[in-house]
């Protein structure tokens, strides 16, 4: 959800001392990686088992990999980035940008997300409104999947080649083939159990980090002492400085960062996401399903300390990072802390988890893809009713194609890299009236079904109209890009909304039998099943997994408040 | 009960996941633990150059035993509570 900051992605001189070790822990990942694709074959059997893993996954396997999809390496990257520029507040993008969203996501959507069986986003709309909804966000998906995937590959090979000194090329047909073999081979199953094992590879390498960067600096207080001298206390609080009208490095004020990044930006991506919704959609029941973003709200609210921590430690050793003189960017922080306290052994440790957070990245983006491009458009509107194994070859060789395009894509940032930028930002448009439509369709039984289609558009042009025209323009002045991006958002959404309301007026209703299992107060049929064994202990409980999350990360605001 | 309900249960009846899936958790504690033993020994045998580059701090020992422990966990968590076979169909009533 975050791009990396601007500028080169990594200065020159970033080398690491990597040696014989290090490169062996990093082939004994790569095998692993492949071996699990191979182990999970014999579990495929239908398009469900490749697209969905058969629906059939344990709670914490699924919410492991929700959490690891949405930890990729630009967001790692991105992350540690912005804690060395912007400082604390980055904790937004976690705390508010993410909890809240979550929980609502396990709580109050996922019943009708999974009860209603549907095996994506997009068949969601379909069910919910019309075709053309489900056809203009199926296909906007599965641009937007590839565009991200190769991003994230062209982001990996700058990497690799500033850190090991790697080709770019090489490394984008190295990791673009293991993606590619491991996906095609073993379906979700195999991407999923992957990011589970680069979930806790990227720990290992993210926490002695931390604790070496912590301790170079003189611990949290010598940390805090010398920001404060150098970057003043706004820089280590929340909240300072985000008063309506006040200056601060991020251009957003509280309200902006509440409505705009806290509730439109971040329900739009952990909502209506398939990437993520994904993972909860392969749970093994209703109860595993709501609990996929539950147990990944844990990990979330930590994970910000061992990515900002690096982050406002390279701000500290490099006074003068990001700007000219330093000959460093922000995104250089990670890396640049690997090179100055990890000894071989470990930094092979942070080589491979960095490495298999890149992949994970792009393997969350490809699986997704083939899903949406197989199921939704193909199975939808070009060849219909084949027999299952017809679309689980399909599905296969459209993973091949995915990857290939991803590599393609990658190759194209690497000459213009301006326009993938741009395309970024176009795109993220598109998901802020996704989660207005969904919303309302969920909410309100009277919605009809062509306000689904018209609530997107409207949404999606009117936020891109306040971005480009008004922003861009100067018309209003907001003071930066992130900014903008916030209040594009909450603009987008309210056109949305209003756009939904005017349409159904007009239009007719959805006949109520077709609602039952989509809107709240109904209920899919067969959705009575008892819980299975096990469910009813109170700490599977998701009210109190929910609850629990929302009152911890709020809890984890009030040191870096006052 | 809709079209894509009854798909998608037919699809589920027949999955092979659930069955033949094999379990991560002997992945994740496999690898973990032979990590585990690598950077554990690369820390016994640490130079004082690599002390001195990582604070003092003899990080590979540390790391390497943290590893070393949560891939312990995952074998033994596997070992106490193996994955219970797919409840078979219940039996149709005795007449």
């Amino acid at each position: 959800m975050r791009h990396l900051a601007d500028g080169p992605y990594l200065a020159d001189g970033l080398r690491l001392p990597t040696n014989g070790l290090d490169y062996t822990i990093l082939a004994i990942y790569f095998a692993v990686v492949l071996g699990i694709g191979f182990a999970a074959r014999a579990s495929v059997r239908t398009s469900l088992d490749f697209f969905l893993s058969g629906r059939s996954l344990p709670a914490w396997v699924t919410g492991l990999a929700f959490v690891a999809a949405n930890l990729g390496a630009t967001e790692i990257l991105g992350m540690a980035a912005t804690g060395a520029q912007y400082g604390v507040a980055v904790v937004h993008w976690y705390w508010i940008g993410a909890i809240p969203a979550m929980v609502f996501l396990g709580l109050v959507m996922m019943p009708f997300y999974y009860g209603s069986k549907v095996r994506s986003v997009p068949e969601f709309l379909l069910q919910r409104f019309d075709r053309p909804a489900h056809l203009l966000s199926s296909v906007l998906f599965a641009f937007a999947a590839i565009l991200i995937a190769g991003v994230n590959l062209y982001a990996l090979s700058i990497v690799v080649e500033a850190l090991l000194g790697w080709p770019q090329w090489v490394s984008i047909v190295v990791a673009g083939f293991f993606v590619l073999a491991y996906i095609t081979i073993g379906g979700l199953s195999s991407a999923i159990y992957n990011e589970v094992l680069q979930f806790f590879v990227i720990l290992a390498a993210l926490i002695p980090l931390t604790v070496l960067g912590l301790k170079r600096v003189g611990g949290w207080d010598g940390l805090t002492g010398s920001l404060e001298k150098s970057h003043g206390s706004d820089f280590l609080s929340a909240w300072g400085g985000t008063g309506i009208g006040d200056a601060n490095p991020l251009g957003a004020n509280w309200l902006t960062i509440v409505l705009g990044l806290g509730f439109v930006l971040s329900f739009g991506y952990w909502t209506t996401n398939f990437a993520e919704v994904q993972r909860a959609l392969s749970a093994k029941n209703l109860s595993a399903a709501k609990r996929t973003p539950l147990i990944a709200a844990f990990p979330k609210i930590f994970i910000v300390f061992v990515v900002m921590i690096p982050g406002l430690v390279a701000a500290v050793l490099v006074p003068k990072i990001g700007t000219a003189g330093s000959g460093l960017t922000y995104n250089d922080a990670i890396p640049l802390l690997m090179q100055e306290l990890l000894p071989n052994g470990v930094l092979g440790i942070a080589v491979t988890g960095l490495l298999a957070a890149f992949m994970a990245g792009m393997a969350a983006n490809v699986s997704s893809f083939n899903t949406v491009f197989t199921a939704d458009i193909w199975a939808k509107y070009v060849v219909r009713d084949r027999d299952d194994t017809y679309y689980l070859r399909f599905g296969r060789i459209v993973t091949a194609v995915g990857v290939l395009a991803s590599i393609g894509t990658a190759f194209l940032a690497a000459s213009f890299s301006n326009i993938m930028g741009y395309l970024q930002t176009l795109f993220s448009f598109f998901n802020v009236p996704m989660f207005v439509v969904f919303i309302i369709g969920m909410f309100w039984k009277r919605a009809s079904v062509k306000s689904g289609f018209w609530g997107l558009v409207a949404g999606t042009v009117a936020a891109m109209v306040n971005y480009f025209v008004i922003y861009k323009q100067g018309v209003i002045a907001i003071p930066t890009d992130q900014g903008a991006n916030f209040v594009s958002a909450i603009v987008g959404f309210v056109a949305g909304a209003v756009v939904m309301v005017a349409v159904t007026l007009f239009t007719a209703p959805k006949p109520e039998a077709q609602l039952a299992g989509l809107v709240y107060g109904t209920r899919s049929p067969g959705m009575e099943e008892a819980p299975s064994e096990g469910d009813d202990a109170w700490y599977r409980r998701p009210a109190l997994l929910g609850w629990g999350a929302v009152l911890l990360a709020a809890a984890c605001y009030l040191p870096y408040s006052f | 009960m809709s079209e894509l309900q009854r798909e998608v249960s037919e699809l589920e009846k027949k999955s092979a996941t659930a069955a033949r899936l094999f379990d991560i958790r002997r992945i994740i504690g496999g690898l973990f633990t032979v990590y585990g033993i690598i950077v554990t020994v690369a820390g016994l045998t640490a130079s004082d150059a690599d002390l001195e580059k990582a604070v003092g701090v003899n990080i590979n020992l540390w790391t390497g035993l943290g590893m070393l422990a949560l891939g312990l966990f995952f074998l033994i968590w596997l070992w106490l509570r193996p994955v219970a076979p797919p409840t078979p169909a219940p039996a149709p009533p005795a007449e």
